[in-house]
């Protein structure tokens, strides 16, 4: 069987492909629906970045700074709604999930393939509701829309929680594609326990996404109701509970936190696996651990509401629950740090990705356990403790991994090479910006300093201001890396058709990928099998042991 | 570095000033070694690692190295969990002291509304901070006139949301007498970072003493002085200044007996009978270029009360207007 080593940039590829406008927005391949998401998924993260840019900016002084109280009020609501329903949610799953999912099973697509753009003109839908409430009066109630503030407030709520209803259909319609793809596509020979660990992410996470988001929409669509039509549900003065909103929520939004999460630990294994050279470690105590996430996130909704006055056993055993999904993450980490262990360590740009996720992430899941703990939560939710909590997972975990990521797969979507020496700087920069914004909210918030305060006490500015340099930082190094991947666009090497070794199937066609993904079917074997790959100088990329000693075949 | 100055700042706690504050610091004592222990083990793992195993040349990596280890495994499944849960119920043993209050604490009612706190003692005077004896259990029935807020003591590690038809309750017992900030934790719109207060907590005798001379205002002092203390005490600041500056509402400073622009272009004269009804109804004559946000106070101002604030509101009036016909 002959495996391709080279680039296909100035050949037949997916790009080169079909030419014009048309045959991108009518596109059916869903290596291009991809790079529509990922430019899409993107731009919304550089939208949600400026919010919070202008977040820090005002909360560089006590008092105003740049900005009045409402609309300080909206830039935080607007910051999370666009950095959670327009870039976490969908990021890794719709933008590298669909590039790599049927890439990784040897397949053409994905199984349903107009599905999978209609996903995608959902997800350009439900943005343009979300950007048309920025410009009508941009909602001010939080992207948790608590009632009963967010039916009395004046400002278009209905466009935005229309928006995300919108949004929640478009991560249905990839939960299912993913589900099926993986049941019906895989190749006979690649049996369960021989998939990729990124596609278990993906498994699990497309569970939630088709088993919870019907739960978020029917929520958003009675707050409509309430808001539009004057029906009590929520709101007391009509008859209704404002409680009920906030289980209702967050029976969504706790296992949305686990979309989140998933895909992103799926992209790790991946990675520490190919930067080590090494064969995954405990490979089925991490594919059953994404499983058992995945079921347990179901039911730990209640502990973002330990005070609000739900009865003690419901409290005692939320927390419980909430202690148990902790072990199936700490598992994983375990698992892969012992991948490192006497592998052949490569601190390639997404490796750096990588261990900066394993000590971000680790601090964000540690100091979950004093918000699990009833007690200690008493004292510390609401604060800024669960701001910086938050952000050590969702953004030191999942967007640092979805930039490990698209380091990662980038050479195979675009065909280039980049800096490497430009591109780990990036990375270092990203990873000191991001502990000096977070690391000082932490201990502002243990001394009491609330979330989602415009006017703060004098005693907290020295924490927000390290905070507020520490975010410019952060801007600093996602410039660079944008730099770094743009300069590869037009100036980048070539890239092999494996740059780094990895033994998943993705990697065994050229890139970028012909419109058909493979010219010869490759055979699925253990996807961390690594040893079987050496490096081969004129190939500039790693080709198979058999291949190599054959004199190369490129 | 950082690390050692936040284990010598208490871990980042604030001062501890109730029953509770201890049993809950331990519990974050605890939870803080253990998640240090851990993350140094992962991180000191990962960089020896990096170190020990990084590609070099001349360096061979180990194929045969195990690539699976079913006891590793579950030790390292079954060593944190049985160390979360210890955190699981020693967590929900402090909770339901912090839920569970004794049968003698004394009861304030507690109102929060858009943007401000208003505390109800038992024997019907009402004050926008809550004052409380030293060493006594106090408890606290709570609801809200609009939307959800919460109650928030950092020095007292007790926080309960108050949401709009229903009670929440939260008891402590402070055993430091001084001044103590109370934070709204729940957003709750433009004016969620400005509603403040605190918890004056007094020395044995000295609560009765407040209550006494504090219920008697209006019967010990002249009207506009009981009217500057009404209007401190029960939420009248937060939104309207006395010094002409800008706020939520129209500023108080020479108010009275002058012209207003009211909402759809009506004028009308700022008298006695104009105050007390933007008082009472605060939705009949809202002034142009302001939002109808005000809550009405009927039923909960006494008439003798609104006499003392217009009394107040008139001594701001500056001026006197020649035109206005008093």
């Amino acid at each position: 069987m002959a495996v391709p080593v080279g680039n296909a940039l100035f050949g037949d590829n997916y790009l080169s492909h079909a030419k014009g406008w048309k045959s991108w927005l009518f596109t059916l391949d869903h290596k291009r629906i991809g790079v529509m998401y990922l430019v899409s998924i993107l731009a919304s993260f550089l939208l949600g970045g400026v919010f919070a840019l202008l977040i820090r900016m005002e909360l560089w002084t006590p008092q105003r700074t740049i900005m009045d109280a409402q609309t300080y009020n909206q830039m935080f609501t607007l910051h999370g709604a666009a950095m959670i329903f327009l870039f976490i949610i969908p990021g890794i799953p719709a933008a590298l999930g669909n590039f790599v999912l049927p890439l990784m099973l040897g397949a053409k697509d994905v199984a349903f393939p107009r599905l999978n753009l209609l996903s995608y003109y959902l997800w350009v839908v439900g943005a343009l509701l979300a950007l048309v409430s920025i410009i009508t009066g941009a909602v001010d109630t939080g992207w948790t829309f608590y009632t009963p503030y967010s039916t009395t407030t004046n400002t278009s709520v209905i466009s935005m929680t229309l928006g995300a209803f919108i949004l929640g259909f478009s991560s249905i319609f990839t939960g299912i594609n993913f589900i099926v793809s993986i049941h019906k596509l895989r190749p006979p020979s690649m049996t369960w326990f021989k998939m990729p660990l990124f596609l278990w992410g993906l498994y699990g996470t497309a569970i939630i996404q088709i088993l919870a988001t019907p739960v978020l929409g029917i929520t958003l669509l009675l707050l409509i109701a309430e808001r539009a039509l004057g029906v009590g549900i929520f709101d007391p003065a009509l008859g209704g509970d404002p409680v009920l909103f906030q289980h209702f929520f967050w029976f969504y939004s706790h296992p949305a936190v686990y979309i989140m999460i998933l895909p992103a630990m799926g992209v790790i294994s991946e990675l520490v696996s190919t930067f080590s050279h090494r064969h995954i470690f405990g490979y089925r105590f991490i594919a059953m651990s994404s499983i058992a996430i995945a079921i347990i996130s179901f039911l730990v909704w209640g502990h973002h509401m330990f005070v609000s006055g739900q009865s003690n056993l419901a409290s005692l055993i939320f927390s419980i629950l909430t202690f148990l999904v902790a072990i199936p993450s700490a598992v994983k980490v375990f698992n892969w740090v012992a991948t490192m262990y006497k592998g052949e360590v490569e601190l390639a740009t997404p490796m750096l990705y990588a261990l900066a996720f394993l000590f971000l992430f680790g601090i964000g899941g540690l100091t979950g356990l004093f918000l699990g703990a009833l007690a200690t939560d008493v004292h510390l939710t609401d604060t800024y403790f669960v701001v910086a909590h938050f952000h050590y997972t969702m953004f030191g975990g999942t967007a640092i991994a979805f930039f490990g990521g698209l380091f990662y797969w980038w050479p195979k979507i675009t065909g280039r090479l980049y800096r490497e020496t430009w591109s780990r700087v990036a990375a270092f920069l990203i990873f000191i910006g991001f502990n000096t914004t977070f690391l000082a909210q932490f201990i502002m918030g243990a001394q009491g300093m609330p979330r989602r305060y415009y006017n703060y006490l004098p005693e907290f500015a020295p924490y927000h201001r390290v905070s507020t340099i520490g975010a410019f930082l952060l801007a600093i190094g996602f410039v660079m890396a944008a730099g770094v991947l743009l300069h590869s666009l037009y100036a980048g090497a070539p890239a092999p058709a494996n740059p780094w070794g990895a033994a998943t199937l993705e990697w065994q066609t050229t890139s970028p990928p012909p419109h058909d993904n493979f010219k010869t079917q490759p055979s699925p074997g253990d996807p961390y099998d690594v040893d079987r790959w050496v490096f081969d100088r004129s190939a500039g990329g790693y080709v198979l042991a058999a291949s190599a000693a054959g004199g190369g075949n490129a | 570095m950082g690390f050692f100055f936040l284990v010598q700042q208490g871990l980042g706690l604030p001062p501890q000033a109730s029953s509770v504050a201890p049993a809950v610091d331990s519990l974050y004592k605890f939870i803080f070694w253990v998640s240090a222990f851990f993350f140094l083990l992962i991180v000191g793992l990962m960089l020896a690692f990096v170190l020990r195993f990084r590609k070099r040349p001349g360096y061979q990596k180990d194929v045969q190295a195990p690539t699976h280890n079913t006891l590793l495994e579950l030790t390292w499944s079954g060593i944190p969990l049985v160390l979360v849960l210890i955190m699981g119920f020693w967590g929900f043993k402090v909770f339901l002291d912090i839920n569970t209050p004794p049968a003698n604490a004394y009861e304030v009612q507690v109102t929060g509304q858009k943007w401000k706190w208003l505390f109800t003692y038992p024997n019907g005077y009402v004050d926008e901070a809550l004052h409380v004896p030293v060493d006594q259990p106090v408890r606290l029935v709570m609801t809200s006139e609009d939307v959800i807020h919460s109650f928030f003591v950092p020095a007292f590690r007790i926080k309960r949301d108050v949401v709009p038809g229903r009670y929440t309750k939260l008891w402590f017992r402070a055993t430091k007498t001084g001044k103590f900030q109370v934070f709204c934790t729940e957003y709750c719109g433009t004016g969620h970072s400005d509603m403040l207060t605190f918890v004056e907590v007094h020395e044995p005798g000295g609560f009765e003493r407040w209550l006494e001379a504090a219920s008697n205002l209006l019967n010990t002092l002249p009207p506009a002085e009981a009217g500057r203390r009404l209007y401190q005490s029960r939420g009248c600041a937060q939104c309207h200044s006395v010094d002409g500056s800008g706020g939520i509402g129209p500023t108080f400073q020479g108010l009275f007996g002058h012209q207003v622009m009211l909402k759809g272009g009506v004028r009308t004269e700022a008298d006695e009978n104009y105050i007390r009804e933007s008082i009472l109804e605060p939705m009949a004559k809202v002034v142009a270029g302001f939002e109808p946000v005000m809550p009405t106070y009927k039923g909960r101002l006494k008439d003798q009360e609104i006499t003392a604030l217009v009394a107040y509101i008139k001594s701001l009036a500056g001026e006197p207007q020649p035109a206005s016909g008093q």
